[in-house]
């Protein structure tokens, strides 16, 4: 029992940080409806931006709640920058082509940024400096509680509130799904989409940045093939809650995360990456608009 | 001359004769280059048929070549029907099986997932090949993680050689004739408009998974190939990015042109090679780097790839001969 709730303990908080991957890729979907395969890239440069950041300031010496804020900014502005330029350059010349060549694009993005990423910071993992102290919070006998879970778990409940509001509450969060709900209509009455497609990059991979330091304080190695796995398993979880949907994305990716830490646990960890995809086939087999997506039906 | 090519046996003699040249011209190391470039244009011609003609994008490949390579590598050690000296039948046999094998892969896998599109399709066909890539890596009984060793190979670089040549054609002139037929027009109107193709009574799924099919029966015999040719494979050789090897083939060579796709699988095969001492000189991989970006490239300037739908034999009849007749 105690065990089962430390695995509980450990899904959550795997689990939040697939969600701020998984949010990415609905949103983009939701705008787009295309799979932005590059969105875990973003990620990798993301945890390497802060990595280098945090050696050029010399935040490794002074771990601390304010040098895991300088490295969130620092990582959502390099995140946020990358995005918009692979927006720019790789998928607004292809807006209106047919999906197979966005499709393929994106993968030529993905393996651009992985490969140059070798290129540039060399293939060795390095160590992600140590953001925070970790420590136990609380213990009650084998259970314990680690200041690392609750700080991933209050940084990424506060971006996904922050994204929330900024989707349901503001005029450009209106833009925002108008443009989802009808492009062209949208830029009839005043909203320009290319704007809005732009923004909806720069917010999605700035949750990637977050996620980013999340993962590398978590899990301190980082290399630039870092974002395959997780990334497919983010995507994953944004199918399972049905892709385009926000609060589904947040939903699949606890799902992902709990059910990942239970096969890890009860089963064998060699079964961990086939999972994912056991998963994704079952859904898109038997749901294929996911649990919380609408079916639509598809108009000639 | 051109046409003398679409004649299986004389295109057959014709490669033959290249092969020999290979055999006294190079060494090992360029001999061995050309086997895999046999069994990476196997590949390529395969995806071709799904990615090219039925438009359907599958990254899946790497699985039913790697069924297909455990499949020859299982027969060849364990199974010996036949004297050492038919050796070349019983491989062939063997690949035919694998292919057969991979085949039946290919039904399971693409009945239930062939009513996705796009990149829903893709990304079960990935995870199909990653589950096919874990299921061997926890066979204990096909070596698991630690790989395959000790497949029997050919005795010479020469019947290496001609055994792919006789697949590479069997594939090429199968597609070929395929093509010409009603499920070869099945295929394109599905690449063209699935919604269109279904009202007007094709079974857009049957010819999905007809194709699908088609095309792992070649990817396992690549796969075979590839078994005979290292003697030696295990489950981190049909990862992801062999899927991917294959697809960056198809779309640089011309999605829908066969001999496209033959040469880019030479020039994907041996570009690095020729990169070496660029590689040497910078001391880092560019190998990736620069398939990504071609493919990037290639998407955003010429959507249709290279070749578009042409073959080289239509380019001969574009400009040699409205030339000559000028």
């Amino acid at each position: 029992m105690q065990d089962f709730v430390q695995h509980l303990i450990n899904g959550i908080s795997l689990g939040s940080i697939y969600a701020l991957i998984a949010l990415g890729y609905t949103m983009v979907y939701g705008i787009l409806k295309m799979i932005n395969f590059a969105h875990s890239d973003v990620y990798m440069v993301g945890a390497f931006g802060a990595f280098y950041i945090a050696r050029a300031f010399g935040i490794e010496a002074n771990p601390g709640v304010g040098s895991l804020a300088i490295l969130l900014i620092s990582s959502m502005l390099v995140c946020s920058i990358l995005g918009l330029l692979i927006e720019r350059l790789a998928y607004r010349p292809l807006r209106n082509a047919p999906k197979l060549n966005i499709l393929i694009t994106a993968i030529g993005v993905s393996l651009f940024l992985e490969y140059g990423g070798q290129a540039l910071f060399g293939a060795n993992p390095r160590v992600f400096p140590e953001v925070m102290k970790d420590f136990v919070i609380f213990s009650f006998g084998n259970v314990e509680l680690k200041s690392f879970d609750v700080t991933v778990l209050i940084v990424s409940v506060l971006a996904m509130l922050g994204l929330q509001y900024l989707i349901y509450k503001t005029k450009l969060g209106k833009a925002m799904r108008a443009v989802s709900a009808n492009a062209s209509v949208a830029s009839l009455l005043g909203v320009n989409p290319d704007k809005i497609i732009a923004f909806t990059f720069i917010v999605g991979s700035a949750l990637a940045g977050v996620g980013s330091v999340l993962v590398g304080m978590k899990y301190p190695k980082i290399d630039p093939l870092m974002g395959m796995m997780i990334g497919m398993k983010a995507f994953v979880a944004a199918v399972l809650g049905g892709i385009g949907n926000v609060r589904g994305a947040v939903l699949g990716a606890l799902i992902m995360g709990l059910s990942e830490e239970m096969v890890v646990a009860y089963l064998s960890s060699t079964y961990r990456d086939a999972l994912a995809f056991g998963i994704l086939i079952a859904i898109l087999i038997f749901k294929p608009a996911g649990l919380l997506g609408k079916y639509s039906v598809e108009k000639v | 001359m051109i046409r003398a090519f679409k004649n299986p046996l004389l295109s057959l003699l014709g490669v033959l004769a290249v092969g020999a040249i290979f055999q006294f011209a190079f060494d090992e190391y360029i001999q061995l280059m050309v086997l895999f470039i046999t069994v990476n244009c196997l590949m390529a011609m395969s995806l071709n048929l799904v990615n090219g003609y039925t438009g359907q994008f599958s990254l899946g490949h790497a699985g039913f070549m790697a069924i297909g390579a455990y499949f020859t590598a299982y027969a060849s050690t364990h199974w010996n029907f036949l004297p050492a000296e038919l050796q070349g039948v019983s491989f062939f046999i063997f690949a035919i099986g694998s292919g057969l094998a991979a085949a039946l892969a290919g039904f399971l896998v693409g009945l239930p997932s062939l009513r996705l599109k796009g990149d829903y399709l893709a990304i079960v066909t990935l995870g199909f090949g990653e589950i096919i890539r874990v299921s061997l890596l926890n066979m204990d009984v096909l070596g698991g993680p630690r790989g395959f060793a000790n497949i029997p190979g050919f005795s010479n670089f020469y019947m290496s050689y001609s055994f792919a040549v006789l697949w590479i054609l069997i594939c090429f002139f199968t597609i070929w004739r395929v093509m010409k037929s009603s499920w070869g027009r099945g295929f394109l109107s599905v690449r063209e408009d699935e919604i269109a193709a279904e009202s007007t009574g094709v079974n857009t799924t049957g010819m999905k998974v007809r194709a699908f099919v088609l095309s792992s029966f070649f990817a396992g015999v690549a796969g075979a190939l590839f078994a005979h040719f290292t003697n030696f494979i295990n489950p981190s050789s049909f990862t992801f990015l062999q899927s991917v090897n294959a697809v960056i083939m198809v779309v640089l060579g011309g999605m829908g042109s066969m001999t496209g796709s033959i040469i880019a699988a030479i020039f994907v095969t041996s570009l690095p090679e020729a990169l070496r001492p660029l590689q040497e000189w910078t001391g880092v991989d560019l190998r990736m780097v620069i398939y990504s970006l071609s493919l990037i490239l290639v998407m955003i300037l010429r959507p249709k790839g290279i070749m578009g739908e042409l073959e080289i034999t239509d380019l001969w009849r574009k400009y040699v001969r409205r030339s000559a007749r000028s």
